[in-house]
């Protein structure tokens, strides 16, 4: 298991430098400067103030030898400053909005798991049935769907008409003043339509993965066997089947978390929820390139951690792998 | 010659026969998919054909008839400029059903060349695409389209070719899987034995054997593409006017839905129409090719 | 604090001439509580509040309530002493005096005086501040303070905009002194003297103010300010609505479709005044067709300002006809005027040799149909069916134009800075000062200057010039007035609209009066009455 350990993380170091490079190289070979929207269309600007602010952002140096000074930042987890008037360090302007990522990105899998699962079983066990196309037609639908339209929609049901949940943002006005509880519940309300939008096309994904894996694996030898043997479908269902058929889902979960997050740019916009995906597009529009690539790096980052969790995680569960690679 | 002539007509017969026919005979069989080829085909006529006939054009300003709902003149009603919201629609579908084949054409292009090459030859090619591959996975692929067309000439030409860039990484998996295991099978090993050059051996003989999870990928695919030239419209980022797409159409109802839900109202049905159908398809191919992996 | 901003990205609240359009339910309880927040909705976060470092409206909306200039625009649009107690210019214009008010604190504690002028002068022109302010005091000569309330600059030569410019907000040296200016914490946590203090601030979420006890000119009524982050405009709507904010602005559509049912106007307040900018279409006379002024002309009897601002702006705007807005001083109504004037429009292209040869519904010229592409930025709805009216009104004269939107970063930089287009929608601010060197002066015409038209004209660098030094008002307006006339006659652009602001503010804020400089202006006056606050 160590050697395969070990093995796996030497993998993803060429990984890593592959993504530092894309991230960069796309970045800075695009035409534009970030100095633009401050010194453009601004009357009183000359020349020389437009010279001042490259030199200070150190854009007057060629490609490589920014991508080779930024690299070897990075491995210290400098990123250097924003190049948005606010100068701030890019990496705190990526730690106060990295929390409420995460949070939605964790809860957007659990919720993922916890619906589709039971949904993808259902949908193998009540194969042919009108229920099961119906849900599956449903879980189509609902993958099909725009979702920021889906967010509109929802936005008008639930929050203008029904008034039962909050439009935007996370917190409430008044939250500073609420008990510790009622601030949980205040969060919680905020993140419903947000967790909606994220999660129900993965969720039809996901459940379709799962109740074609199960299909799958209800035709394997084995199962044929213990029917053969008599013994009753659910206890063949929980002790044979599903092991087996949810092992692979683990690797599609790590999978997801590039969607995740890109589709946070959409939900976050929509929610107002001050996330990583609002700071990327936010940055990607004023070109500010240190963000931009240090929020490259990271989410890749990220994907690579999730990834080599669901590999270990699969690895762990299925022996085959460890020993057979 | 004459047994590489033979040999290379027994695939193809063997391609043609065990191919198209059974495709079409099997997904004949699964009504979803059937209905909703129908439906796309149509779509895609209407489409094409419509705007030869009809006499509005889809710019077509009147400021004296802005925000009519759906009447008989105007069967999806009018935008905030006038314009008739049917033709935008129809003439928005030429465009999103284009984005979605195109970018896709250009990522399985790309997929397949990559693939082919990387399980063909295997060894430092293989691992050096497979590490590009891991890459491009690992980095959120919407965050790359918005940097791109955040730089590019908004045309719908560039944004097919970003969308294609970037969703070529899960083809060429399959495609280099199929390869791995096709390579070992005999006839290749008779093709090389008679000294037929890699590239013909690759893209002539092993290729057609291994498009099953392709034309499955390819659907769904296209599903996608579709939602993310939606996605980009809604920043701003996608087709741009005065040309529709569904997506612009869509986005420029979202904001007054309370009082004029015509005009998101129906581009939203055509996406979510035709993306269903796309993925219905790629459901139905896929029962019907049962591809040994897919992803 | 001058507005100099020119990208009007983000509409600002300023305005004029403010007309109050739903007469206000008369209240019972009207009195002047202390009490309550204001929720401020904005499109976007604001990036530095250190005010000189950013050029974002945001920035500037939040740091204009953190702190002071020396001076600033009144109700009525005059000059008056802010932080200054009194102000006194010298005969020839070449030095002014401030005297400064007594007793006033930052934030912090600390007094007020004479030597945070100084520095805040220092640090502005200091070569290593990226700040893109410093142009405004290239001729000062040179700053002193004889004592602690006394702050003196003089210039070399007489600069009408002299006084407007010490609008600028002035600095605490004991927080920023020895120090690097773009590292400094003050861009987060701002330290000045003006009504509110920030409380907190979360990025991309919100930043909140809470009134200052001891301003100089009494604490606001109200408790604090909130500025919510709202990205979306639909979802700005759906929350001004639902009540989670009080204050924002409404698009022409919403006004006139959205916001006039009895329960709307029974919990908010629209108001309308002309904003401070314009939009027009400009032409690049360095390029051919456009460097025949007939062509221009012709092109100018094409467009319908009217049915541009009933179809884009509901009828919420005024014609522009030059780069005053009609309601101020310096507007000079005698100028040529183009209204729509298809016939004269097709003559004057046939006089100047287009004609459609080939029967293809274009005109030609020398074999070369006219046709060129108009460029304008994303995000601006109202720019982009500006151009999609347009170009329907050039087809019916057998002009083909095409229409091309670019991201804002890319459209500045490769395509207006670089000269790299045939014509343009963009729109300009309108400062508080009429001078319009950095736009219309041939000197700014060369690449990365904001003539973007490359406008020359012998005679109007001149007034320019001129107009610049002349502090007597009403010499400065008769020169102002020339030029006026000469651009509606040159038509490097076509002026099309000045665009009416319209903010939408919840019914329980009283005190607000809309004058000339717009509703904003005495935000620290606006008050709740105890039994209607919210917060």
């Amino acid at each position: 298991m160590l050697k395969y350990l070990i093995k796996r993380l030497l993998a993803t170091i060429p990984v890593f430098f592959g993504i530092t490079v894309i991230s960069f190289f796309i970045i800075n070979l695009t035409p534009g400067s970030p100095t633009d929207l401050q010194t453009e269309l601004n009357p009183r600007i000359t020349p020389e103030i437009v010279e001042k602010l490259r030199k200070h952002y150190d854009l007057d140096k060629p490609v490589y030898v920014r991508y080779i000074k930024w690299v070897k930042n990075i491995a210290l987890l400098d990123f250097g400053n924003s190049l948005s008037p606010d100068g701030r360090k890019v990496i705190d302007k990526i730690k106060e909005r990295l929390p409420v990522t995460l949070l939605i990105s964790l809860l957007s899998m659990i919720i993922m798991l916890i619906f589709s699962i039971p949904l993808g079983i259902y949908i193998s066990v009540n194969k042919g049935k009108l229920r099961e196309r119906i849900i599956t037609f449903l879980s189509f639908f609902f993958y099909s769907m725009p979702s920021f339209w889906l967010a509109v929609i929802l936005i008008i049901i639930f929050g203008i008409y029904l008034r039962v949940l909050p439009i935007s943002g996370l917190k409430s006005i008044n939250y500073a003043y609420l008990s510790t509880f009622d601030k949980i519940i205040d969060i919680a309300k905020h993140l419903i339509l947000p967790l909606i939008v994220a999660t129900t096309g993965s969720i039809a994904y996901l459940s379709r993965y799962v109740s074609s894996n199960l299909d799958e694996v209800l035709k394997q030898e084995y199962i044929l066997l213990a029917r053969i043997k008599g013994l009753p479908e659910k206890v063949i269902l929980r002790k044979h089947a599903l092991k087996n058929a949810l092992i692979p889902v683990i690797t599609i979960l790590g999978l997801s978390v590039p969607g995740l997050i890109g589709g946070s740019v959409i939900f976050e916009t929509i929610f107002s929820i001050p996330g990583m995906g609002q700071l990327f597009f936010q940055s990607a529009m004023s070109r500010d390139y240190p963000v931009i690539m240090a929020l490259l790096v990271l989410t890749s980052i990220l994907t690579l951690v999730g990834n080599i969790l669901a590999d270990i995680g699969y690895a762990l569960s299925d022996p085959r792998i460890r020993y057979g690679d | 010659m004459l047994i590489n002539d033979l040999a290379s007509e027994r695939w193809l017969k063997m391609f043609e026969s065990t191919y198209s026919k059974i495709i079409f005979k099997k997904i004949s069989q699964k009504k979803t998919a059937k209905y909703s080829i129908y439906f796309i085909l149509a779509l895609i006529l209407i489409s094409f054909l419509y705007p030869i006939f009809s006499k509005t054009g889809y710019d077509e300003i009147n400021l004296d008839k802005v925000l009519l709902p759906p009447s008989a003149e105007h069967w999806f009603g009018t935008d905030a400029l006038g314009r008739d919201v049917f033709t935008r629609v129809i003439y928005g579908g030429r465009v999103s059903l284009m984005v979605g084949f195109v970018s896709e054409g250009i990522a399985i292009l790309i997929g397949v060349i990559l693939g082919s090459l990387s399980g063909y030859f295997g060894g430092k090619i293989d691992s050096l695409i497979m590490r590009l591959t891991d890459v491009m996975l690992c980095i959120p692929t919407f965050f790359l389209i918005i940097s791109a067309t955040a730089y590019v000439e908004p045309s719908i030409w560039n944004i097919m070719i970003i969308i294609g860039l970037t969703g070529w990484m899960s083809i060429a998996r399959l495609v280099r899987g199929e390869f791995l295991s096709l390579r070992e099978r005999e006839f290749v090993m008779y093709e090389k034995a008679i000294g037929n050059k890699n590239f013909i051996i690759m893209f002539k003989h092993i290729l057609p054997n291994a498009l099953n999870p392709v034309i499955v990928s390819a659907s769904f695919g296209i599903a996608g593409a579709i939602l993310t030239e939606t996605a980009l419209s809604f920043l701003g980022l996608g087709v741009q006017p005065p040309v529709p797409s569904w997506g612009n159409i869509l986005t420029s109802g979202k904001d007054i839905l309370e009082i004029a839900w015509w005009i998101s109202l129906f581009p939203g049905l055509f996406i979510l129409l035709s993306v269903l159908c796309y993925n219905l398809i790629g459901e139905g191919l896929k029962d019907a090719l049962n591809p040994r992996q897919y992803d | 604090m001058r507005a100099f901003l020119s990208i009007i990205f983000f509409m600002l609240l300023l305005g004029c001439k403010a007309e109050k359009v739903e007469k206000r339910a008369v209240s019972s309880v009207d009195s002047k509580d202390y009490g309550d927040k204001l929720i401020e909705g904005t499109i976007g976060d604001a990036s530095n509040l250190i005010p000189f470092l950013a050029s974002d409206s945001a920035s500037h909306q939040v740091a204009g309530l953190i702190y002071n200039g020396l001076v600033k625009y009144d109700e009525n649009l005059n000059i008056v002493g802010d932080l200054a107690e009194s102000f006194d210019i010298s005969q020839d214009g070449l030095k002014i005096t401030f005297k400064l008010r007594k007793g006033v604190k930052w934030h912090d504690g600390k007094e007020f005086t004479s030597d945070d002028c100084v520095f805040t002068y220092k640090i502005i022109t200091d070569p290593d501040t990226p700040t893109p302010y410093s142009g405004d005091f290239l001729t000062v000569k040179k700053v002193y303070n004889p004592d602690k309330y006394t702050f003196v600059v003089e210039y070399k030569e007489p600069f009408a905009p002299a006084l407007s410019s010490w609008g600028v907000s002035i600095v605490p040296k004991h927080l920023l002194e020895g120090k690097d200016i773009t590292k400094s914490e003050l861009a987060r946590k701002p330290v000045g003297t003006g009504p509110y203090i920030l409380k907190e601030w979360i990025a991309g979420d919100k930043i909140e103010l809470q009134a200052n006890e001891n301003y100089f000119e009494g604490r606001p009524y109200l408790n604090g300010e909130v500025f919510r982050v709202i990205p979306d405009t639909a979802t700005m709507f759906f929350e001004l609505k639902s009540g989670n904010i009080d204050f924002t602005s409404l698009t022409p559509l919403q006004y006139e479709r959205q916001t006039n049912d009895e329960s709307f106007k029974n919990r908010f307040n629209k108001y309308r005044y002309l904003a401070f900018a314009y939009t027009y279409f400009g032409f690049n006379l360095n390029r051919k067709p456009f460097d025949d002024k007939r062509v221009r002309k012709a092109i100018a009897y094409a467009i319908d300002k009217k049915e541009i601002i009933k179809g884009v702006l509901l009828g919420h705007g005024e014609e522009a006809t030059g780069p005053y807005k009609p309601d101020v001083y310096w507007y000079n109504p005698n100028v040529e005027r183009y209204g729509l004037n298809i016939e004269k429009a097709k003559n004057i292209l046939k006089s100047a040799g287009f004609e459609d040869r080939d029967g293809d519904g274009i005109l030609e010229k020398d074999g070369k149909p006219l046709r060129f592409t108009v460029l304008t930025n994303q995000g601006n709805d109202a720019r982009i069916k500006t151009a999609e009216i347009i170009q329907r009104r050039l087809k019916n004269i057998g002009i083909d134009m095409k229409i091309l939107v670019l991201e804002w970063a890319v459209f500045i930089k490769e395509f207006i800075s670089k000269r790299n287009f045939d014509a343009i929608i963009l729109g300009w601010t309108i400062p508080q000062d009429p001078d319009l060197y950095d736009i219309w002066h041939s000197s700014k015409a060369e690449k990365g200057g904001l003539n973007h038209y490359s406008y020359k004209n012998d005679e109007v660098d001149r007034l320019l010039i001129e107009g610049r030094k002349t502090i007597d008002k009403k010499k400065r307006k008769k020169i102002y007035d020339r030029i006026q006339e000469i651009l509606a006659d040159d038509v490097p652009c076509v002026f099309l609209y000045v665009p009416y602001a319209l903010p939408v503010i919840d019914k329980r804020f009283r005190g607000i009066e809309p004058k000339p400089a717009g509703i904003t202006y005495n935000k620290e006056k606006w008050y709740v009455p105890k039994i209607e606050q919210r917060y």
